[in-house]
């Protein structure tokens, strides 16, 4: 497939999409100073052109409709196509976000109905839908947690404790909510470090941030024991929802000790991802922290549905967005849970769990090494190829660009980082065994390839529409926009 | 079983290889202590067909008609092939191209949109997207604090009637870095930078058109801004910008950082979300800028390629150190928003503009000759003004929504105690005269039997 010109070079002045362009507007009442002199660089082009650009451009994506995918902890799993049907009709599309609440009954009955679901889901008090995305459901939790301390009269407390393996955005956002981070070991068989935590834990602990099955990807076996650690030194427990898709109808966050958690609806309740988001965040709480919900959140008062703001929460943290975050992606993920209901829900677990550690045995078997073999897998599982970059000079990141030209998506190579060469792959529960088979088939080919020719696998991908990019030169000599003067 | 495609010969073999008699032996590293979760709460599965149905009723509650709403979010015309083409599987199932080589669609797309977006507000680059206008907001004023480096202060001006929402938004996201937004009362709708208290801002931010509608004296301003050292922020609505004088060419120097909400580009209203947030600046701040950016550069072969690039700003790689926390964003949104400002091009987006200008002309003129509303600030306006009415507006708003189906305008009284006889009205291009007369004779009579 031949490199696609830019949209900019198909462009030629004066061209328009006569069909789409409303008559041309007075604006001659307008101070002459406040208008627009320069001509901007769109554009112009006819529909077709424009549809067949962004057709052929999409062909250049992988994608789970077109693609295995698994991506360790981004849970790419179906997108079902009813869920977006359902969010997609007259009355959600075109909802304008200040419509009053008596005449928006409906939107917010679904609010209320995700709220109760998540609330189950997760075992906890209170729920809001607001955040936008699972890094800002981790600031709002950090801000919730901040502002427990101060409320309780405590402003010592300036540290997150995070595990070494824990997710970027955890430290990121400790810092966004003002805390220093603190990272605590993790053990050999994947665990916590407890000892280090004793070690670290104190009276300047605001809380801890964990996923649990863990960015190792096995369960966190002694959380009751962490929670009592943290939990008596006086800090709260954060649970990143990235992999609650794992335990889903087994256990629920709040029974583990937990005091506030995000879910990243976009993995564990299949919302696409978009190549980037929308994705949502809400949050949840135990009791301790309900009063610092972000706002807002849906009540219902005799048979109405109202909007909960500052008047029923004054120790909000506040808003999170200028409107209600992701409506559309919470109809989504409200559509799919309606559609899983209790059995399925239990279900996504299992049988996350079960291709995963099918997987993992068959690599295995394979001879592949699995990071941490006398574990279960849970929803997902580590490996690492340290002894094939060894032996045959072949990296993770050789293996990552090779799979692309079977077709096969690269697993989350390099994360979690205390694993040297690892691969964290997750199949999800939607994929048949036949395709986790030829998974291993690939792998183990490529394997072959390497052991033949490693400068083959090196140079992968061969079969993509661009070989191997320089990222480097990309970082070093920035070219982020196109300019006339280079077409 | 929804979207699992296991037959019970397929999970036999499977636990067989594993070793394992059933799946619940899988989880036998749970401990027995936690208890086990309890789903009773939590209804029986529906087909797609009965879930699909008990939405439909949900979404027909909401049916509303015309829209003079608008306040931060408004009614436009979306070509039809935007979104056909948007939520083509290869777009919306997509993860985010973090595999370069096997995400070049969505990579050369977000190129062109950030072209597209640094053209607009006529400077040197753009991200690609951060969750909504209001955050938006909020990592605009973080981004401009890091890079205004000799400011010996954290106080950020807020100049006159910036989005009360985009405020209260920024300020969750700012306040635990220390950093103190102070709002100028607008004078007369708009801004006064003689009537700040603040001597040497950090940053000033000013949006354009205003919450009212209003247009601010932007050159003025920037200028203001510049013989303070403060770095200034310019909040748009990104469809003006094919009209209005970009933030870049704003006084002697321009705007430092552009922000706002995408919305207007061809996204649904849809409750406000997913839309998405964009920001744009000089060159000079490009690394304190949170978001993903995508380069261009090229392969091993030397052929051109797009990939994710100056990632040693965000969180999986610098991790505490990093601009923002920002992940997963709003890239389908942006997506959108890219087909539309191709489909809709200069003329396109112009025009547009411009006869949102004109309807909303229309609207206020009609309304005025009533008698019973009169504009409250007499600036000029772009696409929305204020009316002071003659009458009750609670009961106004009220009456169209129920009787009419019709959405009158934000009452303004919710967020300002003085302006509490006043509409925020907007008339997009998609309102017809005859939309915009009915609209201005029900208006008439229930003013008039109030």
């Amino acid at each position: 497939m031949p490199t696609i010109p830019t949209i900019f070079d198909t462009s030629k002045s004066g061209r328009i999409a006569g069909g789409q362009t409303p008559t041309e507007g007075d604006l001659s009442g307008l101070p002459n100073d406040l208008l627009r002199e320069s001509k901007p660089v769109l554009p112009e082009v006819s529909e077709l052109q424009a549809v067949r650009h962004f057709t052929r451009l999409s062909q250049q994506n992988f994608s789970i409709d077109g693609n295995f995918y698994p991506l360790g902890s981004c849970t790419m799993k179906y997108n079902p196509r009813g869920a977006h049907r359902a969010a997609s009709q007259p009355g959600f599309l075109n909802r304008h976000p200040l419509t009053p609440a008596f005449a928006s009954q409906g939107l917010l009955g679904c609010f209320w109905d995700l709220q109760e679901t998540l609330k189950t889901v997760t075992g906890m008090e209170a729920v809001s839908l607001v955040p936008m995305a699972g890094a800002q459901g981790e600031l709002a939790g950090g801000l919730m947690i901040r502002a427990y301390h101060e409320d309780c009269g405590d402003y010592e407390r300036d540290e997150i404790l995070v595990p070494t393996a824990a997710h970027g955005t955890n430290p990121a956002t400790a810092t966004m909510c003002g805390y220093k981070t603190r990272e605590i070991g993790v053990a050999a068989d994947g665990d916590v470090d407890i000892e280090d935590l004793k070690r670290v834990v104190g009276p300047k602990t605001a809380g801890i941030m964990l996923t649990n099955p863990s960015t190792c990807a096995v369960f966190e076996r002694r959380i009751l024991e962490i929670a009592d650690i943290v939990h008596d030194a006086g800090g709260l427990l954060y649970y990143d929802g990235a992999n609650l898709n794992a335990i889903l109808g087994k256990v629920c966050p709040g029974d583990m000790g937990f005091d506030v958690l995000h879910l990243n609806l976009h993995k564990t309740f299949a919302t696409p991802h978009g190549g980037g988001g929308p994705g949502a965040g809400p949050v949840a709480v135990n009791s301790l922290l309900q009063p610092y919900l972000p706002i807002p959140m849906v009540g219902k008062l005799d048979d109405q549905f109202i909007w909960l703001d500052e008047s029923y929460f004054p120790l909000t943290i506040g808003k999170l967005a200028a409107f209600m975050g992701n409506a559309g992606i919470l109809i989504r993920a409200l559509a799919y849970a309606l559609m899983l209901g209790r059995e399925g829900m239990v279900r996504v677990a299992e049988y996350a769990t079960l291709n995963a550690n099918y997987l993992a045995a068959e690599l295995s078997k394979a001879g592949f090494q699995l990071a941490y073999p006398t574990r279960r897998a849970t929803h997902e599982f580590l490996i690492t190829l340290n002894q094939e970059a060894k032996d045959l000079g072949v990296r993770a990141l050789d293996f990552a660009k090779r799979l692309l030209d079977f077709d096969m998506h690269a697993p989350t190579t390099y994360f979690p980082l205390l694993v040297p060469e690892c691969f964290l792959i997750e199949p999800t529960e939607t994929e048949a065994k036949a395709v986790l088979d030829e998974f291993v088939s690939a792998m183990c080919k490529i394997r072959e390839e390497a052991q033949e020719n490693a400068d083959f696998v090196k140079q992968a991908p061969h079969n993509q529409v661009v070989r191997r990019l320089d990222e480097v030169r990309a970082a070093r000599e920035l070219d982020l926009n196109w300019s006339r003067i280079e077409g | 079983m929804p979207f699992i495609p296991h037959t019970s010969s397929e999970v036999e073999s499977m636990l067989q290889s594993i070793g394992v008699k059933d799946i619940d032996e899988l989880f036998d590293e749970i401990p027995d202590h936690v208890p086990i979760a309890n789903f009773r709460a939590i209804e029986h599965s529906l087909t797609e067909m009965e879930m699909v149905h008990r939405l439909a009723e949900r979404a027909k509650l909401d049916e509303l008609g015309s829209c003079f709403l608008g306040a931060g979010s408004y009614d436009h015309h979306i070509p039809a092939a935007v979104w056909d083409l948007a939520t083509r599987g290869e777009f919306l199932t997509a993860y985010t191209p973090y595999q370069a080589e096997a995400s070049q669609g969505t990579l050369q797309l977000l190129y062109e949109f950030q072209t597209m977006m640094a053209s607009l507000a006529s400077l040197d680059v753009a991200n690609a997207s951060v969750y909504d206008g209001g955050s938006g907001l909020g990592e605009a004023i973080l981004m401009a604090v890091r890079s205004n480096r000799s400011a010996r202060n954290r106080r950020i001006v807020i100049g006159g009637a910036v989005n009360p929402f985009y405020v209260k938004t920024a300020n969750t996201l700012v306040r635990s870095q220390g950093i103190e937004l102070v709002q100028v009362p607008h004078e007369n709708g708009v801004f006064d930078p003689n009537k700040c208290t603040v001597d040497e801002p950090n940053v000033v931010v000013v949006q354009q058109p205003n919450f009212f509608g209003l247009l601010e004296n932007v050159d003025a301003i920037s200028n203001w801004a510049a013989e303070r050292n403060a770095l200034l922020i310019a909040v748009v609505n990104p469809l003006t910008l094919a009209v209005l004088k970009p933030p870049g060419e704003w006084g002697e120097i321009g705007a430092d950082i552009c922000s706002g909400d995408g919305q207007p580009l061809g996204v649904p209203m849809a409750s406000g979300g997913p839309s998405f947030g964009f920001l744009s600046s000089k060159m000079k701040h490009v690394r304190q800028m949170p978001g993903r950016i995508v380069g261009r550069t090229v392969d091993a072969n030397g052929d051109v390629g797009y990939t994710l690039t100056l990632q040693a700003r965000e969180q999986h790689i610098r991790r505490a150190k990093a601009t923002s926390n920002i992940c997963t964003n709003q890239g389908l949104l942006v997506t959108a928003a890219t087909i539309y400002l191709s489909i809709m091009g200069v003329t396109g987006l112009r025009n547009t503009a411009s006869r949102c200008h004109e309807n909303t002309k229309y609207l206020v003129a009609q309304l005025e000759a009533t008698g019973r509303a009169q504009r409250a600030f007499h600036s000029p306006f772009f696409h929305e003004c204020v009316l002071r009415c003659a009458g009750n507006v609670g009961n106004l708003t009220k009456s169209m929504i129920n009787d009419h189906g019709i959405l009158a305008g934000y009452p303004l009284g919710e967020i300002d105690e003085s302006l509490e006889d006043c509409l925020l009205l907007c008339a997009t291009e998609k309102r017809t005269r005859d939309e915009i007369d009915r609209f201005v004779e029900l208006f008439n009579r229930i003013l008039k039997e109030s």
